[in-house]
């Protein structure tokens, strides 16, 4: 079986002593950054990117990954201790989960977080593996045209998502992708943008970018609301679920297992819509429907299976396609690019060890993080003690050192500064940073394809509509966009928005 | 009927001036960049038209924002007393950076950035600032060899 070949070949990677240890370094650093309230998976790759800078690609991938693992692993915690879901793919899971901490289940809803998401994340790495090398293949036969609408269509899907407006979060894209437009044309060497500052002809720098946006706009809204929460730290005493737990748990993590590995594979789907889905799924089939919102354990069980699954399958379009479908694939291809790996059907072929490696890592990196968190709860349980009036400044210094590290220049400093004032005001006026961020990195190879599209037709718009495979992402794309501009779709997609 | 012309989204109203001015500004500077033809794009074709679709995604966010049926939200006022101290500090670092090293421009950032926080305490901001000094010439200068000014550049 050449897929047995394929994972064997990825453990012989991933399981040397030196990607074991990224992988358990990447974990542990990932839930540490992430239990902190209102830090995301997003702001802590951001923050952590510049720290696998020196490492050989393959271990700066892996300890990437477990970095986002740990990282969701630890906004599940959060969202459970202190009702404070760091990133909106677990603001469902604190619904139920805080309730459960409420009544003294803190432990069992932590311990049905953990391992749902990890049985989760072994079918899903599954899942990904069988279907990478039939993806890729597909990708084969994309032509510039094709690249160009898929590419609309992963932008497109990534849209539908946000929680806003359908037309603010388009604009955000569009803006996006101008924001990669700075710096040197590699058609015409021309400088676009650049203002004759020689720092901006490299482009914009992407960790300040994100650092900024996630990072630092993040902090100045946590500062200004001064509500106090409560934390329920002391009552963790049973770990384990019951019996009767775990058969009202496994059907729900089922469930949530298969929704998350499919829509994980869709552009702009991942963790977000698949915790939602999950969530509302669970309530309409429970037997007990009033408990939900209440500290109903399918409500903590489902979702973040789904969660999970979603969030490793979104790996399938960046690694077999090279397109990100959301900000934590983003920053992925940002920090392969760092590592001069350009996402894409070729990785498998040229690289099958960094490959393979990566995938069986996710295994690895779901395993450390059940046998490393469930006994380390306490420590992060101390963590959240730590007042945030402590915690905000190493926030700001380590992604200060961080970003100047990236390049030893300090114009990246004031970068993610004035990034973070953009965010800021980004927050107050309701506009979404994350399909900027998305528009940001396919900006370069969208304008790329589509003028390489256009010069092969001599000019003719319409090659988009003429080749089949482009004219069906085309058409895909709007069917997304005319579903949700339906009144009756918009509806409960606000209710589902709504239900916080 | 009665139309009334009334911002009632002022959140959306602003939204949409923002992108419709940042749209024409980015189509205005394309122009000077080389346009060329749709077979031959020069580096100025792509920007400009993402700038004129900015601008008139803009235009639809802004009436959409007059709409009778847009929510009604107000402009919500901007903390920059926070915003100051935060990014302030964080630019003050980047500026001190190369002159006075990472000790002092580090523990100048972490006392100056904890007087954006309503509990700011003296004593804990600088117990805090060498507790981080600490950390990072631990992590980043020793551990991770990164190149990084530590003394002021006078005192070497």
């Amino acid at each position: 079986m050449e897929l047995i070949d394929h994972l064997m070949l990825g453990f012989s990677t991933a399981l040397s002593l030196q990607n074991v240890t990224y992988a358990f370094v990447g974990c542990l650093l990932g839930t540490l950054i992430g239990v902190l309230p209102g830090l995301g998976p997003s702001a802590t790759i951001a923050m952590l990117l510049p720290a696998t800078y020196a490492l050989p690609p393959v271990a700066a991938l892996i300890m990437l990954a477990g970095i986002y693992y740990g990282a969701q692993y630890g906004g599940s915690t959060t969202a459970i201790l202190v009702n404070l879901p760091g990133e909106s793919s677990s603001v469902v899971t604190a619904i139920d989960g805080y309730q459960m901490a409420r009544k003294g289940r803190a432990g069992v809803a932590l311990a049905t977080a953990g391992i749902s998401s990890f049985g989760a994340g072994c079918v899903a790495t599954l899942v990904l593996a069988a279907f990478a090398t039939p993806m890729s293949e597909l990708a084969f036969k994309f032509g510039p045209a094709e690249y160009f609408s898929l590419m609309v269509l992963g932008l497109i899907g990534a849209v539908v998502l946000a929680s806003g407006s359908l037309m603010k979060a388009v604009g955000m894209i569009i803006l996006g992708l101008i924001f990669g437009m700075v710096g040197t044309d590699v058609n015409s060497g021309a400088a676009r943008f650049s203002f004759d500052i020689p720092e901006l002809t490299d482009g914009l720098n992407f960790v300040a970018l994100a650092m900024g946006l996630f990072g630092f706009a993040e902090i100045i809204i946590n500062l200004e609301q001064r509500e106090k929460r409560e934390t329920f730290t002391n009552r963790i005493t049973t770990l384990f679920p019951t019996a009767a737990d775990f058969r009202r748990m496994l059907p729900a993590a089922t469930r949530g297992t298969i929704i998350g590995t499919l829509l994980g594979i869709l552009p702009g789907g991942g963790a977000t819509l698949s915790s939602f889905a999950s969530y509302t799924m669970e309530k309409k089939l429970s037997k007990y429907p009033e408990e939900f919102g209440k500290g109903a354990i399918e409500g903590v069980a489902g979702p973040e299976a789904a969660n999970n699954a979603g969030s490793q399958t979104s790996f399938i379009p960046l690694l077999t396609l090279g397109i990100p479908s959301n900000v934590v694939m983003a920053l992925m291809v940002g920090a392969m690019t760092i590592h001069n790996i350009q996402p894409g059907p070729q990785v498998m072929t040229s690289d099958p060890a960094l490959f393979w490696g990566l995938i069986a890592s996710m295994w690895i990196g779901n395993l450390m993080l059940i046998v490393l968190n469930l006994p380390m709860i306490g420590l992060w349980v101390k963590l959240l003690k730590v007042p945030y009036r402590y915690l905000y400044p190493a926030i700001l210094v380590f992604c200060s050192i961080g970003v100047y590290s990236v390049n030893n220049n300090t114009f990246d400093v004031f970068q993610a500064a004035a990034f973070g004032l953009i965010g800021y005001v980004f927050v107050k006026l309701a506009l979404e940073p994350a399909p900027l961020l998305l528009g940001f990195v396919l900006g370069p190879m969208m304008e790329e394809n589509f003028r390489r599209a256009m010069l092969l037709s001599r000019g003719d718009f319409s090659v988009f509509v003429t080749r089949p495979i482009s004219v069906s992402l085309l058409i895909g794309a709007a069917l997304l966009v005319a579903i949700v501009a339906l009144p009756a779709v918009r509806q409960t997609r606000e209710v589902a928005f709504q239900e916080e | 009927m009665r139309r009334s012309l009334e911002i009632r989204s002022q959140k959306g109203f602003a939204a949409g001036l923002l992108y419709m001015v940042i749209g024409a500004s980015v189509s205005y500077v394309s122009t000077s960049y080389t346009m060329g033809t749709a077979a031959r794009m020069g580096p100025g074709y792509f920007p400009f038209w993402l700038g004129v679709i900015l601008a008139a995604i803009g235009g639809i966010v802004l009436l959409q924002s007059l709409r009778i049926s847009a929510e009604r939200d107000a402009i919500p006022h901007l903390d920059m007393r926070t915003t100051i101290w935060v990014l302030g500090s964080v630019v003050l670092f980047g500026l001190l950076l190369r002159p006075l090293g990472l000790a002092l421009s580090l523990v100048l950032m972490v006392i100056l950035a904890s007087m954006a926080s309503h509990e700011f305490g003296w004593k804990g901001a600088v117990l805090n600032a060498l507790l981080l000094l600490s950390i990072s010439l631990g992590a980043f200068i020793y551990g991770l060899n990164l190149q990084l000014p530590v003394w002021p550049s006078f005192l070497e």
